[in-house]
């Protein structure tokens, strides 16, 4: 009953904050690492809370069921990997984490904010804030050199000028290409392009860097390169969600979630959530390669 | 963000030079056209009400209502009217120049017009647009200076001689390079000795202002029209004070000698008209020309619009994967709508200016023998129109773009 109650109090503050609100759904009692998330009991730990997602598509007659009541948590500071065929609904999925689509049914709240209520705006805003994309196929506009390609979702959240700069300096310097800055995408190799598109996705700070297929387009060289970025970038921190179907690349993550039929089918934890002493972190780095 | 919106705006200009120039190009001529049309018109009207105040604006012309030409048919424009026109002769220009009216009218010019007259000479014919007969003071009163030879003198009209005084565009017709004072010509098959050139007058746009043949009203009446009086008495007032006491003086002599009454205009027989008034009607006339002529180009202007709709949702299409980007980056609606919009003003808005380049260049040349007079607010109004025209046909393209959904559009190719 109690809990039941707070559902209804969290679900219309959620309605009446604007997006900028990092309302979180904190409960009094204290909840244990491995109780499943309910949306009336957010765990502040966590920055991804998805329960009972159903996607369905309509297509033509038949009606495509991509996600059938999936419900994961992801914390702070984790490392997961998202594996699946073609057709299992990881894109779909993706896609939803990424604030690109909206659930036909179930919860989600991201760093504590109910993303299904939001209108395009405020979901634009979202992206914005909380999420750093790095796509498969590096998606840099074209064109416009590689520090106003850095710039760009800082201009979107309203940074001034001198600010934007001096922040995609520092982004692309903590992905090694600092004497890169004014070459254009098509004079840049794949896995420079892919560094800038890193840099690109860490430069507001997000809550979450959600890469789709990273290294698919990428040699093995560079595969390893944007990983170590990765894996550094997650050191410090950072949460990183990956979706891939190569075992070498997911074998990289702390925690592997494969889906099948929009189902999870396995969720095994390779590495413990948080690294404490840096000195694990390079020893995980090292394992890994 | 205004900064960041014009520099993509100008980057998505440059990067199809080749389309951005075509697109321009439309809204280039429609504006160009606006400017130059409009001048010719403003020109034209200039022309005439320069060619009116040439004449002196204390001239006063009196005809016939309807004229000779028009007969008694020409009532008809009165409404009702049931005057015969009168008809002009001596014993009316006897009672104008009569010297209890010498303080108010300084001259009375009878006139008399050919119409329709061809003038010959070793083969080669033409119609000069106006053949008038007159006296030696219309030299004076029709503004007239001669270039060659000599104006026809008083012993010519009272001997009702066969001389004529040619315009330069007649003279060239007839004569080509050759020496038109001193020739004779045939007028009707009547043989008329040129003993004048005139200086040119130019054109008003309607006119040739040189395509004129002067002679002896009584040589014209005698040898040409026939017929009894004359078309138009052109009288002249002493001075622009005296004009409207002149008018008033010339309705009441006309009047009383005709039987009609002065105070009732539709049974008077014949109108009094002074060069303002001929001035404002002239000028209306062309008026209606030049809003006519803007009209015309105003819809090359719209169809240049189209133009930049047309590339605008090309440009949305081709760069759909951008606009996803963007949105998954953050972009909001708004953000993404200036974008285009502005990419779309900046085209309008560029071909708005050379437009305007190019009409004031086009409007140095003379166009079909007026020499345009540009104006200034329609230089301001088809700049305007060619930023509203493109934002208004911008719209639609930007908002597709603007709608699109961030995971439809990353998807896209």
């Amino acid at each position: 009953m109690r809990r039941s109650a707070t559902l209804q109090t969290s679900d219309t503050s959620t309605h009446n904050t604007s997006t900028d609100s990092t309302a979180t759904y904190n409960s009094a009692t204290s909840t244990g690492v491995d109780v499943t998330p309910t949306p009336d009991v957010l765990d502040t730990r966590n920055v991804i809370e998805l329960f009972r997602i159903v996607k369905t598509y309509a297509m033509g007659e038949n009606t495509v069921h991509a996600l059938r009541s999936l419900s994961v948590s992801i914390m702070r500071g984790d490392f997961v990997a998202i594996m699946g065929a073609s057709g299992s609904g990881k894109s779909t999925l993706m896609n939803i984490i990424g604030c690109l689509d909206v659930p036909s049914s179930g919860r989600y709240f991201l760093d504590g904010v109910e993303i299904a209520s939001l209108d395009d705006d405020q979901l634009a805003m979202a992206r914005n804030r909380k999420i750093g994309f790095i796509f498969q196929s590096f998606n840099l506009i074209p064109r416009t050199s590689a520090i106003a390609n850095v710039m760009l979702p800082l201009a979107y959240a309203g940074v001034s000028r001198s600010e934007r700069r001096a922040r995609a300096l520092h982004a692309l310097d903590a992905v090694g290409l600092r004497d890169r800055i004014d070459h254009l995408p098509s004079e840049l190799s794949g896995g420079q392009q892919q560094r800038v598109a890193v840099a690109r996705a860490i430069a507001t700070n997000p809550a979450l860097l959600l890469a789709d297929e990273p290294t698919g387009n990428l040699d093995s060289a560079s595969t390893h390169e944007v990983l170590d970025i990765f894996t550094k970038l997650n050191n410090e921190g950072r949460t990183v969600v990956m979706i891939t179907h190569e075992n070498d690349v997911a074998a990289r993550a702390k925690r592997v979630i494969r889906l099948v039929d929009g189902r999870i089918i396995s969720d095994v934890r390779q590495t413990p959530a948080i690294v404490t002493h840096a000195a694990e972190g390079i020893a995980a780095m090292s394992g890994a390669q | 963000m205004n900064f960041e919106t014009l520099s993509i705006a100008t980057k998505g200009v440059l990067t199809n030079r080749m389309r951005s120039a075509l697109t321009m190009l439309g809204i280039l001529i429609g504006v160009a056209s606006v400017v130059v049309l409009v001048a010719v018109g403003n020109g034209s009207s200039i022309a005439v009400a320069n060619q009116f105040k040439a004449l002196g604006t204390n001239s006063i012309s009196v005809a016939p209502r309807g004229g000779r030409g028009g007969g008694p048919g020409g009532g008809g424009g009165g409404g009702g009217s049931s005057a015969t026109p009168i008809t002009l002769g001596a014993g009316d220009v006897k009672a104008l120049q009569n010297k209890q009216y010498a303080s108010v009218i300084k001259s009375v010019i009878p006139l008399v017009d050919g119409n329709n007259v061809t003038a010959a000479w070793q083969g080669t014919s033409t119609q000069p647009s106006r053949v008038v007969g007159a006296t030696a003071e219309y030299e004076e009163a029709g503004a007239y200076s001669v270039k060659s030879g000599r104006f026809f003198n008083d012993n010519e009209v009272t001997n009702r001689l066969p001389v004529v005084v040619i315009g330069q565009t007649t003279a060239t017709n007839l004569f080509g390079t050759s020496q038109a004072v001193g020739q004779i010509i045939q007028m009707n098959h009547v043989n008329f000795t040129v003993v004048g050139l005139l200086k040119d007058k130019g054109s008003n746009g309607f006119q040739d202002l040189d395509d004129v043949a002067l002679a002896p009203w009584t040589a014209i009446r005698d040898r040409i029209t026939g017929g009894p009086g004359y078309d138009d008495l052109a009288v002249e007032a002493t001075s622009s004070k005296t004009t409207d006491a002149a008018q008033s003086v010339v309705t009441n002599v006309l009047a009383q000698r005709n039987g009609r009454n002065p105070n009732n205009t539709n049974t008077l027989g014949f109108r009094v008209r002074n060069a303002t008034s001929l001035i404002q009607s002239s000028t209306s006339t062309s008026h209606t020309l030049t809003v006519l002529l803007g009209a015309v180009a105003a819809i090359s202007l719209l169809v240049g619009g189209i133009g930049i709709m047309n590339i605008m949702l090309v440009t949305v299409t081709e760069r759909t994967r951008e606009i996803g980007i963007r949105k998954a980056l953050g972009a909001r609606k708004r953000v993404v709508m200036s974008q285009f919009l502005a990419e779309a003003v900046m085209l309008g808005a560029l071909g708005g200016v050379t437009g305007v380049l190019t009409g004031l260049v086009g409007s140095h040349f003379r166009i079909v023998g007026v020499r345009p007079v540009v104006s200034y607010p329609s230089v301001v109004l088809a700049l305007a129109v060619s930023v509203a025209v493109s934002l208004f046909f911008g719209i639609y393209p930007a908002n597709r773009a603007a709608s699109m959904r961030p995971i439809d559009a990353l998807r896209h190719e």
